[in-house]
């Protein structure tokens, strides 16, 4: 009974700030941030600091801000090949590694969801771990690896596979970007994967295979429908952030590595190009906005 | 479903993936050699450089400080939020409040860090220490939310209503009875949001002003010139301090279930 | 387990008195929850002293009539009055009610000791006098040597007695227990539900019962309210829903009843005649119909006997068919017979003899019968 649960109105008095604070807070600090990319976005660049005019001065009248808006930001950056290249590498690099994720990630939560329950949750620890240890740090540990005179070539050349003069040409290659963003965001396609895929009922397979269907292609009509949901959320949970990565490609890619977070932050540390950095980020939001939106209403699902 | 020899190998092998990097950054901070490929026999030169290393020892300071800050700011305002979430039922402007709980968590932090900056310079506030600390309060605040949100999901709301029943108001009740049952997911919602302030980057760089440099972007800095074993010997360290904290906890919380199965079993036997 | 000591029924009828003024009232109650009715314009007295049961299945809105009490919703139109003073805006905390919950609800990081002490301890009692009735409680329900125990430490029925004492520590003017047993297994439940009449005797409190289980509300009420949808089909004492059940939905909620649809031929003479689709059926009683009604005849398996052989007197009250199954309930074998007009009817026979010479079996055409008596015209 009482499917509504929620304390009755003289319940509790302190629940007006309960909900303010935190939302007042997050008003300050995450939307009224977007409302001012979203108009710097739309300034010109100048050489004062901070490099853009018009300043934002509280509510100036509508019709002032209206005529000093201005879209050559984003003409330009449509005009410009190097962000358009920017946005399309930065999907493709995203789709590819998401696509790869899946292909490890999965076959790594099944065998986790399959492992006797006593060591489940070392497995889950085991996952968590390195989430909680330095993204940096994780990325970094690759540059030893992968560099054309590190760990990786020096294996190859004990194992003989390389000869003394040979060199593994992949640091600062976009194989490389692959390579570190898959070990950077596994932990994040695994987890969700896993909890979906432990929540199976078992009897089901049991009741799959006592009508007879054989194990390969119960896991093709039962096990991998009923998983979708985890597959949603763990394609999103690595989709969204990958497309902004900035790190991963600065630290591991090369100069032909483009990508749109680290396009950004060129513009912005670089060139300080200030209203063409906010154009790009809101392009890059608004590319990103569907997604978004599938995650949280994933979220509110489950 | 039945654990088989090829589930065993494709988890030997996406563990050994997952962890050989950070074995071999460790190995190699005991390196005596600068080279990387080079093993020059165990040391620890590294270490006491990177001891010395003021500028390094300095940015880990205000990373820990930070770190401590906007892990309670953002556990306090997260806690609140997940209440929010879970106890008021639909309220005005739920949808928005929700999507602003949900949407840092995938935000490209490049986003979020530059829009972030562009309010404290519209603003006019200098950036430095407190900026950074703002700044990662606000994306903390949601981890700790979903964290908090999920224990107050499975919490059994009959326990607060006896509470009110038996007289006690809804604020003491708060504090008497809801607070203690959530406190263990409050404190992991605290311990992730310190790693995340610990390992942030991107956000940090963009809101952080003149004397205010983290280790992260310290490290940053230094790694694009090139790997050093200094590096290898703080990264070791970070690696060490925060495994040690995952194992403590997760001890700590297989000790107490151990507790209550034994104690089940206990009052089983003690019978009706 | 405590043994219920003297005798536990008293003569207990406030309800039959017109001057006695009730000590709760539901007046006009009703419950939305955004475009569903859960409580549907509802009035209902409860005495003082009174172990009253709501009954009904889950969904009928016996939890939210509960909870409206208790202060956890507030009631949607209608007033609520205890001792003739209304309460509707009185917080929870603030009212003289306590609830013993579903879940026990116990708070799962004190002791027992501190579980039963935190009403009291919100009341601001001096120390000693909680330590006293923290002590008379936990004699009260038999846990004196765990006081010091946390509910995980506790034993399902433990702890149901842990949450009894809680909430009757505060002696509180209404007892609200929302189903109290539920999560017992049935030998404890029974025991449970004697301990249960016993305390209410002892303290002379009023206790409002939410339940699903109609043998528990029989047992331990005064009166039970039996809920549909909202709304009380009927309010009456244990035998007088069983024996005379105003609706097919109450007749067919509380225990087994055979139903057979039928027509009013006469109503006279303190009798009511009725045509079953041929069956001849005669009840002691005039009914509130007139002849040519749509009405149902119903009669409890139990008052109908069967036997091979046809009835002496005549055709009225009988029932010849074949006996399709058995179920034996070791005290009871209920027979379902069907008739050529494929009507079924139920017959329990109580098994008396261990053995019998003949025992009535599958396939065996039988006859059963039933005294004017044991039938009821259910009008609606």
């Amino acid at each position: 009974m009482a499917a509504d649960t929620e304390l009755s109105p003289h319940g509790n008095p302190f629940r007006h700030l309960v909900v303010l604070i935190p939302y007042i807070w997050l008003l300050m600090f995450f939307v009224a941030p977007f409302l001012i990319i979203v108009k710097i976005s739309l300034s010109e660049t100048a050489i004062s600091m901070p490099p853009y005019t018009p300043v934002f001065d509280g509510f100036a009248t509508i019709k002032d801000f209206i005529s000093q808006l201005d879209f050559d930001n984003y003409l330009f950056l449509t005009e410009d090949p190097l962000y358009v290249d920017a946005y399309f590498s930065s999907l493709k690099i995203a789709i590819i590694s998401t696509f790869l994720l899946l292909l490890i990630g999965y076959p790594m939560a099944l065998g986790m969801a399959r492992a006797p329950t006593t060591i489940r949750p070392l497995l889950v620890m085991l996952v968590i771990l390195p989430f909680w240890t330095s993204f940096l740090i994780r990325v970094y540990a690759w540059i030893g690896i992968l560099k054309p005179e590190g760990l990786l070539t020096l294996l190859l050349q004990t194992l003989g596979i390389f000869g003394p003069d040979e060199q593994v040409q992949i640091f600062r290659t976009d194989i490389a970007v692959y390579i570190g963003i898959v070990y950077s965001y596994l932990p994040f396609m695994v987890l969700p994967l896993y909890a979906t895929l432990e929540k199976l009922d078992g009897t089901l397979l049991e009741a799959a295979a006592d009508l007879g269907c054989p194990p390969m292609k119960s896991f093709w009509t039962i096990t991998f429908p009923l998983s979708i949901p985890g597959v949603i959320a763990g394609a999103m949970i690595c989709f969204i952030p990958i497309t902004g990565e900035f790190v991963i490609p600065d630290l591991l890619g090369g100069a032909g590595t483009l990508m749109i977070g680290k396009t950004l932050w060129t513009e912005f540390f670089g060139n300080r190009d200030w209203p063409l950095a906010s154009a790009v980020a809101v392009l890059l939001l608004l590319a990103l906005v569907v997604p978004i939106a599938i995650f949280q209403n994933q979220q509110q699902k489950s | 479903m039945k654990f088989t020899r090829l589930d065993a190998t494709v988890l030997t092998l996406c563990f050994a993936f997952l962890y050989i990097p950070i074995l071999i950054l460790i190995i190699y901070s005991f390196n005596e050699s600068k080279l990387v490929t080079v093993w020059g026999g165990f040391s620890l030169r590294w270490y006491r450089d990177m001891w010395s290393n003021d500028g390094l020892m300095d940015a880990a300071w205000i990373t820990l400080r930070v770190g401590v800050l906007s892990a309670s700011l953002g556990t306090i305002l997260g806690t609140l939020a997940a209440l929010a979430l879970t106890r008021f039922g639909r309220f005005h402007g739920r949808i928005l409040f929700s999507g602003m709980i949900y949407a840092p968590l995938v935000m490209p932090e490049v986003i979020t860090g530059l829009s972030m900056l562009l309010l404290f310079v519209s603003l006019n506030v200098d950036r430095g220490f407190w900026t950074v600390v703002i700044a990662h309060t606000t994306f903390t605040m949601c981890y700790v939310a979903i964290v908090v949100q999920s224990r107050l999901y499975t919490f059994d709301r009959s326990l607060e209503e006896a509470a009110l029943d038996l007289g006690c108001t809804p604020f003491k009740t708060f504090f008497v009875i809801t607070l203690p049952l959530i406190l263990p997911a409050v404190i992991s919602g605290w311990m992730l949001a310190f790693t995340l302030s610990l390992d942030d980057l991107v956000i940090a760089s963009f809101t952080t002003g003149p004397g205010a440099t983290t280790l992260p972007i310290k490290i940053y800095s230094q790694v694009r010139l090139g790997v050093t074993p200094e590096i290898n010997a703080i990264s070791s360290i970070l690696v060490a301090i925060v495994t040690c904290g995952v194992i403590v906890t997760s001890l700590l919380t297989k000790s107490r279930e151990l507790q209550r199965q034994r104690d089940e079993r206990a009052a089983f036997r003690a019978g009706g | 387990m405590a043994k219920s000591l003297g005798p536990v029924k008293r003569k207990f009828t406030p309800w039959t008195d017109p001057n006695e003024k009730p000590f709760i009232r539901f007046e006009n109650i009703t419950k939305k929850f955004g475009d569903y009715t859960a409580i549907d314009d509802l009035t209902l007295d409860i005495y003082e002293r009174e172990f009253f049961s709501l009954l009904g299945p889950s969904g009928c809105g016996k939890t939210t009539l509960m909870r409206m009490l208790a202060g956890f919703e507030d009631p949607t139109s209608g007033r609520i009055l205890l001792q003739g003073k209304d309460i509707s805006g009185v917080p929870p905390y603030r009212r003289p009610t306590n609830m013993m919950f579903q879940s026990y609800a116990l708070f799962p990081h004190m002791t027992v000791e501190k579980n039963i002490a935190f009403g009291l301890k919100q009341d601001g009692l001096p120390k000693d006098e909680i330590t006293a009735r923290v002590a008379e409680m936990l004699k009260l329900v038999q846990l004196s040597q765990f006081a010091g125990r946390k509910p995980s430490q506790l034993s399902g029925g433990q702890r149901q007695r842990v949450a009894l004492a809680r909430s009757l520590a505060k002696k509180p003017k209404v007892l609200l227990l929302d189903e109290p047993l539920g999560a017992l297994d049935k030998k404890l439940r029974e025991e449970t539900q004697f301990e249960l009449m016993d305390i209410q005797t002892k303290l002379g409190l009023t206790f409002l019962i939410v339940t699903h289980d109609q043998e528990e509300a029989m047992t331990v009420s005064d009166r039970i309210a039996v809920m549909d949808k909202g709304i009380i089909k009927q309010v009456a004492t244990p035998a007088e829903i069983y024996e005379a059940p105003n609706s097919r939905y109450v007749a067919d909620f509380i225990g087994d009843i055979n139903i057979v649809e039928g027509k009013v031929t006469a109503v006279a003479d303190g009798k009511t005649q009725l045509d079953c689709g041929g069956m001849k059926v005669a009840v002691v009683e005039e009914a509130h119909c007139a002849a040519g009604d749509e009405v149902a005849f119903a009669i409890r398996p139990e008052k109908v006997s069967i036997s091979l052989d046809p009835p002496a007197d005549g055709t009225v009250n009988a029932f010849h068919g074949e006996v399709w199954d058995i179920g034996y309930l070791g005290d009871f074998s209920v027979f379902i017979v069907h008739d050529e007009n494929g009507r079924v009817m139920r017959a329990a026979q109580a098994n008396i003899a261990r053995l019998v010479d003949r025992p009535i079996t599958f396939g065996d055409m039988v006859w059963l019968t039933w005294k004017a008596e044991s039938g009821l015209v259910l009008t609606n």
